[in-house]
């Protein structure tokens, strides 16, 4: 029936492709035995639905699903981590001993899952969306089975990942008893015709999405896996957990507080203020006193929660696009500097440790330049992407009126700079206390290359990144 | 359905509830649990969900609750009766618990307006019986969301054998 095709199947193109690619990976592992040609598959099915992605628009079955330049703009920054990722991933797993084809194929479908929950429009396309992403993350994260530290980082996240969507199903029915619609769209209309914004039955609901969203972007003090999951977890599945996931939960607070719950803004906005001065409080301020860099990296990636979070509580388009932009230069920049940690894994090296890190760049200079712009970025000195992220997100929120909250986002990045540049100063003014050696993968020297540049081209011209979230953002919410 | 039949229902849904998790002995616990899910399948009955309530006593406390027994079966029972039921933290978390208990009830106690009703009220429900509604339901309206739950199932599938599968090295 081409009509249908035309109308529906054809808008979830993208996800369809990735899912028979993700389904083709898992049975062609039985059949080869390069593991490297899986990867390769894996990279050719996102070239694949990047290309799909400009050919879907508009809703599909009954509204379940919508196809906005906002859910592609979050596409784009999924299959980013998702290339960057695999692109790391061959090397590691093989000195990890583990390199199997199915880790590729659990990729894809939380890509897949990531990708559904970018363009729900229904409450119910959203909560499965974000379990086909968390189920298959939760295995990733446990895929080293002889490492305690992998399985422990799998069962803390699966139980705390667990007991947030319950929160998020609460929140759901209570929504629905209300308004007796899950359309995103439905409830933000059923809401404004019966004035139903006050009811405390809502404010309740809205506490619990802010709870399970939070718990997603590991927002303090929803936080408390990430530290320990970041560290368990195969350092290229950390660097894909530390972007694709947190940005999926943005994208979902976007479609659920921004559009369904709307007419809550007060409510949300209050609640969203305190997680953000929490995670960046907490985030930037124990990140200090990590010695390994990948928790180091897991307390900045809390901390980098709450600057994001500035953009939705502006509650404008300025912010709405401020947000997007900073987490497309959060994913370069994060797996830019998880890629360094995991080029340096060796066979007889774990280099973990920050005192690892020491006079890198009397054996590795250009190794560590790179991991010099990276943590530049992460802190937001300029002519780096990151300056230019928190540029925007300040400057949408000083507008929207949160001056004070503005400044509080300001001081906390001056302390991140200590722990980002203690990094910069082990590698740049210590002597090299171990010879570390560098993995031979050419996926993540690319990989390094890409987030370098990328960083880089970003940040000394960002108009043409701005300007897309703009127009991505024009059909948002209609 | 009958206000007395709902309370004896409800009352033994958190009595049995409440042994299945403060049990130490792991076998007499999932045994507890078999009998509240089939208290809550004659729950389903009373309000004409026929297909929920055949769903919960095959997928329930058929399949699931027979697994959990085999797993039960390999733990060595003697030692997990030693040790204590509940970690040192319980009167915290049972209080927060129940704090959140009592404002989800002072929330949500009258102040509950309904939303607007769909086409399908009990009547029409009664009448075309609950499995066609829902199946009519799924496979139409609700296709996207049946087909995503399917992947899930896929990657729960293969996330099992990842984790469990012999190989190690």
């Amino acid at each position: 029936m081409p009509e249908i095709f035309r109308t529906q199947l054809m808008v979830v193109l993208p996800e369809t492709l990735l899912a028979v690619f993700a389904m083709a990976v898992v049975l062609l592992d039985l059949v080869i035995r390069k593991k490297s040609v899986l990867a390769g598959i894996s990279i050719a099915g996102a070239a694949a639905v990047f290309y799909s992605l400009f050919y879907t628009q508009g809703f599909a079955f009954n509204h379940m699903f919508v196809a906005d330049g906002y859910g592609i703009f979050f596409k784009f920054i999924f299959l980013v981590s998702l290339v960057l990722a695999v692109l790391l991933s061959n090397k590691y797993l093989s000195v990890e001993g583990v390199n199997h084809g199915e880790y590729y194929g659990l990729m894809l479908f939380a890509t897949v899952g990531m990708m559904v929950m970018a363009s729900a429009s229904d409450l119910i396309t959203v909560y499965l969306g974000l379990e086909l992403m968390s189920l298959s993350v939760y295995v990733l994260a446990g895929f080293i089975r002889h490492s305690a530290r992998s399985s422990e980082a799998a069962l803390k996240y699966f139980m705390l990942g667990a007991f947030a969507s319950a929160f998020l199903l609460l929140g759901i029915s209570l929504t629905y008893g209300l308004t007796g619609t899950t359309s995103i769209g439905g409830v933000a209309s059923y809401l404004q015709l019966h004035g139903l914004a006050k009811n405390p039955v809502l404010i309740l609901a809205t506490i619990l999405y802010v709870v399970a969203f939070g718990f997603k972007i590991a927002a303090v003090p929803f936080h408390m896996w990430a530290p320990d999951v970041y560290e368990g977890a195969p350092t290229p599945i950390t660097a894909f957990m530390s972007v694709g996931p947190k940005a999926a939960g943005f994208a979902v607070i976007g479609r659920v507080l921004l559009v369904a719950l709307g007419s809550m803004s007060f409510e949300w906005s209050t609640l969203l203020i305190v997680l953000s001065i929490l995670s960046m409080a907490a985030g930037n301020i124990l990140a200090i006193a990590q010695t390994n860099i990948k928790r180091m990296l897991a307390y900045s990636s809390i901390a980098h929660a709450g600057y994001a979070l500035l953009g939705v509580i502006a509650f404008s388009p300025e912010g709405l696009a401020s947000m997007m932009n900073y987490l497309l230069i959060y994913a370069f920049m994060n797996i830019g500097a998880f890629t360094v940690v995991t080029i340096l894994r060796t066979e007889g090296m774990k280099a973990e440790e920050l005192s690892d890190y020491e006079g890198l760049s009397k054996t590795h200079p250009l190794l560590a330049a790179l991991m010099l712009i990276f943590m530049f970025s992460l802190t937001g000195i300029p002519p780096t992407a990151g300056f230019i992220g928190k540029f925007y997100l300040f400057t949408a929120a000083i507008k929207a009126g949160y001056t004070w909250l503005t400044v509080v986002a300001v001081l906390m990045s001056a302390i991140s700079a200590y722990f980002y540049l203690r990094v910069v100063m082990y590698m740049y003014m210590k002597e090299p206390a171990k010879q570390l050696e560098m993995a031979k993968s050419y996926g993540a020297r690319f990989a390094l290359l890409l987030t370098g540049l990328a960083v880089l081209v970003i940040g000394i011209l960002p108009a043409g990144l701005i300007d897309m979230a703009r127009a991505a953002i024009i059909d948002f919410g209609s | 359905m009958n206000p007395l039949l709902f309370g004896y229902l409800a009352a033994a849904i958190i009595v049995f509830s409440a042994l299945a998790v403060t049990r130490k002995n792991p076998v007499h616990a999932i045994l507890f649990m078999i009998v509240m899910f089939f208290h809550l399948a004659v729950m389903y009955l009373g309000l004409d969900a026929e297909f929920l309530a055949a769903i919960q006593i095959i997928v329930y406390a058929g399949a699931i609750l027979v697994l959990f027994l085999f797993v039960v079966m390999v733990l060595n029972i003697k030692e997990e009766m030693s040790g204590e039921r509940f970690s040192s933290g319980w009167p915290l978390g049972i209080s927060l618990a129940a704090g959140i208990f009592l404002l989800a009830i002072i929330m949500t106690g009258n102040v509950f307006p309904l939303g607007q009703q769909g086409i399908y009220t009990p009547a029409l429900i009664a009448s075309e019986t609950h499995t066609k509604a829902l199946g009519s339901l799924m496979y139409t309206q609700y296709i996207f969301p049946f087909e995503l739950a399917s992947l899930i199932l896929l990657v729960a599938v293969i996330g099992a054998i990842v984790l469990a599968k012999k190989r190690l090295r």
